[in-house]
């Protein structure tokens, strides 16, 4: 029934007809629908039941409880500075009034992009975006007006992924380029601490700093350990709960769609890191508890859905090991010793970004000499 | 003395419709054909024309750049049809069998005064020759080249491939005289069995036995020949089917070409999966009459496994070098959101994704579906999965992309064939089709360097 109608509505867009150009932007709705009819005409003539709209998928569902759990916490923030105690639906409606409008726009802006890139250089449209454009909201502060989004959604899409010829091209991951962007093009709307928590400013008196700002201006931070690890603290969006991070962690894994090697490497890093640092102890920040270090800030959340874009990621096995292990230390040392940029995760993982490219490279040539070596032996005894 | 090879990577389709291991009969048909694209890389010159009487063995084509190699005919009879394509291409050599059931002898030398250049003509002049194939390029054996070694894989780990202990059940003998003959063209015989093997293969002397124990593609010769005796630059390895050996062997027992082998006919689509003796190149139809097909849907018959066969009509005739013909329905269907996770678990997949690695035990009914579109490479790591080669398969794949002979020869492309990169174009999230890659890179570097 309904493929019928789709049938129809698909005609003017076949080979040799009026709109035969638009045909990835009919298609993209047409295989979010249905699984195509297409059948194998060479190589194997079976096919795995995975496919990348099920694998980006998985991620969605992988961060839906995150995603969930921000929009309660912007509204639980919210009412907290006031002083009222509020009830579960009154945090969540509050959170969705402010941030389904930033879903909405991301999506809005990136796919008219992505569309426009698909009928322009006549591929079908990539899955990938879906995952980019609820990733970028998610890491925003949540009262950064929704103009500032879209631009940053553009930007990233542009100049990050298009620029460098399409999904699976980019040097960068995405949705950290937005938020990079945005973080260097508007600073006044992306630190401080008046924007970590909704409509602060509107409220005198209130700290809506992130733990690591006050951390950063010498301050020790009054949350325990719970509330930092469950996520009822000021921050991006969806970076505050390691727990529910972790439940979306267990799904990837679980689905082996993201990558074990780099979220142990990164985790490996970051607490060996934070544990030298524990033992110099020179400011707040380096004295402030290794495993707290994991729990705070974006960590958890960059190195399990920005760390493990397979794209932006290290290639190759080993590779994802020495990828993982620097963006952990790396993370670290962006956090203590740089006080401008107390959230160390982002920018650990965009620099990353630009060396896994000499990682593979490294760990290609070993494999290269390898095999020059066998050669050379076998060419001796004789 | 043997040395044991244990894999882990790699993946076993668990595929429907396993031949009992039971010889069934069939009536055979009187057509035969020999398809010249089953040889690739060879390009053959007719020696014969369209209503010729031939006998058995006798020559139908020769090829171009090796002359001395004959493509015989597997049958007596007559010529009735040569198929031409684009360009004149021939594409098949028809023959309608006969009742005289004449064939070629050929004087075979005693076995203790035969030199390897007498082996060698009466490999080229019987036919036998094109059972040698040659890594790299995995084509058909040049005879200008001297391999370092050669190899047989005596496991089959492709999906329902044909169990190579039972298809050698009676041929033991002319399996042993198959390897003596071939033991005075090289160096050193390695032959390649299960772990598990118990059978007369364990025993066989003067060869190098290896026992494998791992999923698909372990079977696959070339990965055994990568953990066993890699393949550097320069170097020439041979490769022979098990049964294959055995017809060699039968050849210098009778004098005669035989183009007898044991054939498994199988697959999900199949009601009676079995096994059968036939003629190389005979007709498919009988087969699949005989088993029968469970499905008013189309199907789908391939020519080989269904991870590197070849689709064939139903009045079409087996392959050279098969020892399986499977049967799968086509997929042309639509599945209104298939694509979402942890849905579909009727359709087997590496990905935990779906659900189908919670039933370990569970046999598929898997179709010819796509299961998706080609997308962009974004996914790594799952290629490395089913790839049990220190290799890496993606980096070679976009060299070879990019047709970067250099880059292309320094990761390792001597090393493999297509068949090694089937996994792939089944474990693929972008659905990429890494083996026809492969092939044209192979291709390339004949061309360029030879």
């Amino acid at each position: 029934m309904v493929r019928k109608i789709l049938d129809t509505i698909k005609r003017p867009f076949e080979k040799g007809e009026k709109f035969e150009r638009f045909a990835p932007a009919i298609n993209a709705f047409d295989t979010f629908l249905f699984v195509p009819n297409h059948t194998t005409k060479k190589g194997a003539h079976i096919r795995d039941a995975v496919d990348m709209k099920r694998t980006m998928v998985t991620v969605i569902i992988a961060l839906i409880p995150v995603l969930i759990y921000g929009i309660y916490n912007t509204g639980y923030q919210y009412f907290i500075q006031t002083g009222i105690q509020p009830s579960f639906f009154e945090c969540f409606l509050h959170g969705s009034e402010k941030i389904i409008p930033m879903i909405i726009v991301s999506y809005a802006v990136g796919l008219i992009i992505e569309f426009a890139f698909a009928v322009y250089r006549g591929h079908e449209v990539n899955e990938g975006f879906l995952v980019t454009g609820l990733l970028v909201p998610m890491i925003m502060p949540v009262d950064i007006p929704l103009w500032m989004v879209g631009l940053s959604v553009a930007f990233a899409v542009l100049v990050a992924k298009e620029a460098f010829g399409g999904t699976g091209m980019n040097i960068l991951n995405p949705a950290l380029t937005a938020r990079a962007f945005a973080f260097f093009a508007y600073p006044t709307y992306m630190s401080g601490n008046k924007v970590w928590v909704s409509e602060a400013s509107n409220v005198d008196a209130i700290s809506g700093e992130t733990i690591l700002g006050s951390l950063a201006s010498g301050n020790n931070t009054e949350y325990m350990f719970s509330q930092m690890f469950m996520g009822s603290i000021p921050g991006s969006i969806a970076e505050t709960s390691t727990f529910w991070v972790l439940i979306g962690a267990l799904i990837l894994l679980i689905t082996g769609v993201a990558s074990w090697r780099i979220m142990v490497g990164s985790i490996l890093g970051a607490a060996v890191t934070a544990f030298l640092f524990n033992l110099w102890g020179a400011n707040a920040l380096m004295s402030f508890p290794w495993y707290n270090q994991l729990i705070v800030g974006g960590f958890a959340f960059g190195i399990v859905f920005m760390a493990t874009d397979p794209v932006s990621a290290a290639q190759t096995l080993k590779g994802k090991w020495i990828y993982g292990i620097l963006i952990g230390i790396l993370c670290i040392l962006i956090r203590v010793f740089n006080p401008a940029y107390p959230e160390g995760v982002m920018l650990a993982i965009l620099l990353m970004n630009v060396f896994a490219p000499t990682i593979d490279h490294y760990v290609v040539e070993s494999n290269i000499k390898r095999r020059k070596k066998r050669m050379i032996s076998n060419i001796k005894p004789v | 003395m043997y040395m044991d090879i244990t894999l882990k990577k790699g993946l076993n389709i668990p595929l429907r419709g396993e031949a009992k291991k039971k010889l069934n009969t069939f009536t055979p048909s009187k057509s035969f054909a020999i398809y010249p694209k089953d040889f690739h890389g060879i390009t053959p010159k007719l020696m014969c024309k369209e209503g010729d009487e031939i006998s058995l063995g006798q020559p139908l084509f020769y090829s171009k750049s090796n002359p001395e190699i004959m493509f015989v005919s597997p049958s007596s009879g007559r010529i009735s049809n040569i198929i031409r394509g684009a360009r004149r291409k021939i594409l098949s050599i028809e023959i309608i069998g006969n009742k005289k059931k004449s064939a070629l002898k050929h004087k075979i030398p005693s076995f203790s005064k035969i030199t390897p250049n007498d082996i060698k003509k009466l490999l080229f002049s019987s036919g036998c020759w094109p059972f040698i194939k040659q890594r790299p390029y995995d084509i058909v054996a040049d005879p200008n080249l001297y391999p370092k070694s050669i190899f047989i894989s005596a496991l089959s780990t492709a999906p329902l491939g044909a169990d190579v202990n039972f298809s050698l059940q009676g041929k033991e003998n002319d399996f042993k005289l198959g390897i003596e003959v071939l033991k005075k063209l090289t160096k050193k015989i390695n032959l390649c069995v299960s772990h598990l093997e118990k059978s007369f293969l364990n025993k066989i002397e003067g060869v190098e036995l290896h026992k494998i124990n791992g999923k698909h593609p372990a079977g696959n010769v070339g990965v055994q020949i990568h953990h066993i005796d890699p393949i550097n630059k320069g170097d020439i390895v041979w490769v022979i089917n098990p049964q294959d050996v055995a017809l060699i062997g039968s050849f210098f027992k009778n004098g005669e070409f035989n183009p007898r082998r044991t054939i498994a006919v199988v697959g999900p689509a199949v009601k009676f999966p079995s096994y059968f003796e036939v003629t190389i190149g005979s007709a498919i139809k009988p087969l699949v009459e005989q088993v029968g097909v469970n499905s008013n849907s189309p199907v789908r018959i391939i020519n080989g496994n269904v991870l590197t066969g070849n689709t064939v009509g139903i009045d079409e005739n087996i392959g050279f070098y098969n020892d399986t013909i499977s049967l799968i329905k086509e997929g042309n269907y639509y599945r209104m959101f298939g694509w979402l996770p942890f849905t579909g678990s009727n359709i087997f997949s590496m990905s935990r994704t779906s659900l189908s690695w919670l039933m370990p035990k569970k046999t598929y009914s898997l179709d010819t579906n796509m299961n998706g579109e080609e997308r962009a490479l974004v996914v790594t790591g799952e290629m490395e999965k089913v790839m049990p080669m220190d290799i890496l398969p993606m980096q070679l794949l976009k060299e070879c992309m990019a047709q970067n002979i250099d880059k292309m020869e320094a990761l390792g492309i001597y090393e493999v064939a297509p068949e090694d990169f089937a996994l792939i174009d089944y474990t693929s999230s972008s659905k990429i089709e890494a083996q026809e890659i492969i092939r044209d890179a192979l291709d390339l570097m004949i061309n360029e360097v030879g």
